[in-house]
């Protein structure tokens, strides 16, 4: 089982209390009436669908039933990082070359729940 | 003349209980609960009005004579009086913006105690219930079998689960299975 940090509850959690929510930082046009049939359609069916780092919505709905935003790598399904919403997107390029093991987060119970770097710990307001 | 009609209200599976292999599981007595959600503002004037101190952090739970307040997520709290007073009443007097709704009759509680219990729990529930990662006092919403709960750990071999009411026959069910070793 995927254990997947929630940055509302700041620990690792098992994947059974989340849910995805579909592809993150979708921007809804502000004059949605005005939008033209092409861009409506990519607005709301066309998804980047990559091989490789997705940024993606999740939800903790089984626990403190937040939505908040990952980096999921659609290869390894390693999570790269997990980020309140509202955030700003983080840059790709640092998050592909964070070395690491590819499940990053089996690691001795007493350890589980220790802030694990420094660039997960994002602080903010959503 | 007009008949008075008067409803008896008959809780789930009142009264049950059984005792397993290192672990007992009780329906616990009606109690009165709410689901309150709120402002950081208005968390100072809640707690002082409920007599109980909203917690702040996650997973951690708060109680008082009785009355227990959990954490649920950043602005949202599950507040479980047991002697069943009216806990939107204490709340009514607040001017800060909130939400708060009785649900009451929505749950059910189960208190799961002895050596066993956390792994019966854990028979359905994946969280890490060791005394390290969910010390006394932990509450969290999460899952057992199919179902989502509410767990509250009140002392370290002793849990409350919290259910839906129309789930609570599963989850009884599942716990006594889950006790049968």
């Amino acid at each position: 089982m995927l254990l997947i940090h929630c940055p509302y509850c700041e620990e690792e959690r098992p994947e059974l209390e989340f849910r995805n929510a579909g592809e993150a930082h979708i921007a809804r046009s502000t004059n949605i009436a005005a939008e033209s049939d092409e861009d409506f359609e990519k607005f709301f069916f066309i998804r980047s669908n990559p091989k490789g780092v997705i940024f993606e919505r999740w939800r903790h709905i089984h626990g403190c039933a937040r939505f908040f935003n990952v980096a999921r790598d659609t290869i390894t399904d390693r999570f790269l990082l997990t980020y309140k919403a509202g955030e700003p997107k983080p840059d790709i390029a640092t998050l592909s070359s964070e070395a690491g093991p590819a499940a990053w987060a089996n690691r001795p119970p007493d350890q589980l729940n220790e802030k694990p770097r420094a660039k997960r710990s994002t602080k903010g307001e959503a | 003349m007009a008949k008075l009609a008067t409803a008896t209200r008959s809780p789930a599976l009142a009264g049950k209980s059984i005792g397993g292999q290192g672990v007992s599981l009780k329906v616990l007595e009606p109690a009165g609960r709410m689901s309150l959600r709120a402002r950081p503002a208005a968390v100072a004037a809640l707690s002082r009005a409920l007599g109980v101190t909203l917690p702040q952090k996650s997973k951690t739970s708060a109680a008082k004579h009785g009355r227990f307040a959990l954490w649920l997520g950043p602005d949202e709290w599950l507040v479980i009086d047991e002697a069943g007073a009216d806990l939107l009443a204490d709340c009514s007097s607040v001017k800060g913006l909130h939400s708060a709704v009785d649900v009451s009759h929505r749950n059910v509680g189960i208190a799961v105690a002895g050596p066993n219990a956390a792994l019966v729990i854990n028979a359905g529930c994946p969280q890490d219930l060791s005394l390290q990662a969910f010390p006394v006092g932990a509450c969290s919403r999460t899952v057992l079998g199919k179902v989502e709960i509410v767990l509250l750990r009140t002392g370290e071999d002793a849990f409350r689960v919290e259910c839906w009411r129309s789930f609570s026959d599963y989850v009884y069910g599942f716990l006594s299975e889950a006790a049968r070793g």
